[in-house]
């Protein structure tokens, strides 16, 4: 950081006026923590109580059932022992391999390709502001608005995907990309990386654009190979921008709903965490089970990225760096 | 001085990269254009190019269906979680970005972790909070579960905002006896306006396509947010998918946004960056 903001002006006033300032800033938060609490903190509590819960269509019908929603053993008549809930449930961890396979899939894929477009944008030519505009584009488009455009291109009958893949002869027959289960996961993996990678360059482009150019000099006067100076320099520099890149757009991975419920519905090949979450909640009136699974989706997050700024010592508030 | 022949054929090599980057990037919204001004068969046939120029999808959209409504619907619940949102944003960030406390750093990394929540988390708690308070299937349910992600980011990007900001200014009104109040309203709010517009517009495309709590907390067709009504657009049967007017309904509302974001271009780009990649 280039401002000097290490204490504020109140050290040198003396400890009232930081103490008259440390009281103003309680109450410039209190309004905003009140409503983050309303929204957030309360509704996750009652989620996680009602994951201990069999409430059904009536929320408050359900008897607290500890963690059964999460593990129970059942004795059969015939002497044989069930394991049910959302741990023993195959279509929970179907789920959860489609969400994790979706995530690190499409987050690799964006970020090379938006390293790459930000090499791109990075270098002095002309139009480059053209193009700049053009990729945020796909950026600006509604998540649903792309998802049916690209439904649309992506019809097995009248897509223009398939007619320009066989006018390629790339593929022999046209291909139902949305409901053939080897493909749907293909579709919507196609639709996440062209809606989220330009997004990624502009993250990238912002970090390339702090790297002093006279490190490029130095390196082009000693003769150092263009490749070797992008491993060697480039990308340590810009490592920390691309790290939190990286984390954001997992996150948000993780939790993919919408794209997923819009172009392939009910699709087991995609359906992901949230979308099977709600499923339960809403649609089967499941209501303990869905928020189990929900609680469940909230605690892989949580320890995700709590082991990814652990290991990764990604600063994430830049407060340290201060 | 000429230009070496390789230097060209790599300048060439470029330049065509350049260019699939951008049909990459804009083709699917074009076609999505020229496909919401076909009707009847020429609908069903590929065209790469505009062939045909009928207005039918969009006055099937605007006049025989409730999507009007839906727009305003969205226009309504959007803007006003976002003057929500700025409304409770600036104090706090004036407090979280100039003030120091302690379980500063940690406060930060709670908004921060509120904002990356995944919102079905929440989901079931607040099915409840808003049957409780008799909102469901109308627009106060989305403005009060939208905070739950447009208030952490605006609080986050203005707090980098106003980190960046000279001390000195703040240090003159201090002497001069100004009071936190004073210097939030009139020093630094008139400072702010250019990141406000930034973080609202942010804000508000965050809104405008938000999807999962509107599907969940909107039952009958007139209280629907356009996402959720584009995605619900149906035909006179199951079966027949109603592409065009589903193509002219999506041009409708991402014009205005494409349009939005081009005008904010740069600032966009800072307030996506600001935070995340500072620092």
């Amino acid at each position: 950081m280039t401002t000097a903001s290490t204490s504020g002006p109140a050290r040198a006033m003396g400890p009232s006026l930081q103490q008259q300032r440390a009281r103003a800033a309680f109450w410039f938060l209190a309004p905003m923590l009140f409503a983050l609490f309303l929204v957030a903190a309360w509704p996750l509590m009652r989620t996680i109580w009602f994951s201990f819960t069999d409430a059904t269509g009536n929320i408050y019908d359900g008897k607290f059932v500890w963690f059964q929603n999460y593990v129970r053993v059942q004795t059969l008549d015939s002497g044989k022992t069930m394991y049910r809930g959302v741990f023993f449930d195959p279509k929970w961890w179907n789920a959860v391999y489609n969400t994790v396979r979706f995530s690190v899939v499409s987050v690799i894929f964006e970020t090379v390709l938006g390293l790459v477009i930000a090499l791109v944008l990075n270098a002095e030519f002309k139009g480059r502001g053209i193009v700049r505009a053009a990729i945020l584009i796909p950026w600006a488009i509604p998540t649903i608005v792309s998802a049916k455009m690209w439904a649309w291109m992506l019809n097995d009958q009248y897509g223009i995907l398939n007619d320009i893949l066989l006018n390629l002869h790339l593929i022999s027959e046209k291909i139902a990309w949305t409901a053939r289960d080897d493909t749907a996961m293909i579709a919507v993996l196609i639709v996440d990386i062209w809606k989220t990678a330009p997004f990624m360059a502009l993250l990238c482009l912002a970090g390339l654009q702090m790297v002093p150019r006279d490190i490029y000099e130095a390196a082009r006067i000693d003769g150092v190979h263009p490749i070797k100076v992008f491993f060697k320099v480039t990308l340590p520099l810009i490592r920390p921008a691309v790290a939190v890149a990286v984390i954001f757009r997992m996150l948000d991975a993780l939790r993919i709903f919408d794209l997923v419920y819009v172009l392939t519905p009910n699709s087991t090949a995609t359906k992901t965490m949230s979308v099977i979450s709600r499923e339960n909640l809403i649609d089967f009136s499941k209501f303990g089970y869905g928020s189990a699974e929900s609680t469940t989706l909230f605690a892989i997050l949580a320890i995700f990225v709590s082991l990814y700024i652990w290991l990764g010592r990604v600063d994430l508030t830049g407060e340290t760096s201060r | 001085m000429k230009r070496s022949p390789m230097a060209i054929l790599w300048n060439v090599l470029f330049y065509l990269f350049v260019v699939a980057i951008v049909v990459y990037a804009i083709f699917p919204f074009y076609y999505a254009i020229v496909t919401s001004f076909s009707t009847g068969t020429a609908l069903f046939e590929i065209h790469y190019w505009p062939k045909v120029f009928d207005l039918a999808n969009y006055k099937n959209v605007l006049f025989q269906r409730q999507f009007p409504r839906s727009v305003l619907n969205s226009l309504l619940i959007a803007s006003t979680t976002v003057i929500l949102a700025l409304f409770l944003a600036v104090t706090a960030s004036y407090a979280l970005s100039r003030v120091r406390f302690r379980g500063r750093g940690l406060l930060l990394m709670v908004i921060l972790a509120v904002s990356m929540f995944p919102q079905i988390a929440v989901l079931a708690g607040m099915i409840e909070m808003i049957k409780y308070f008799g909102l469901f299937n109308t627009p106060f349910a989305m403005i009060i579960s939208y905070t739950v992600f447009t208030l952490p980011f605006t609080v986050w990007v203005l707090t980098t905002f106003m980190r960046d900001l000279p001390i000195e200014i703040e240090e003159a009104a201090i002497v001069d006896g100004a009071t936190p109040w004073i210097i939030i309203t009139r020093v630094f709010l008139p400072l702010l306006w250019p990141a406000l517009v930034t973080t609202g517009l942010l804000a508000f495309i965050g809104a405008w396509n938000e999807f999962l709590f509107a599907l969940t907390f909107t039952l009958s067709e007139d209280q629907r947010t356009t996402p959720v009504a584009i995605a619900m657009l149906s035909g006179a049967s199951v079966q027949e998918i109603p592409w065009g007017p589903i193509m002219a309904a999506s041009v409708i509302v991402t014009v205005p946004l494409v349009v939005l974001v081009l005008i904010f271009q740069r600032k966009i780009v800072a307030g996506l960056t600001a935070g995340g990649v500072k620092g």
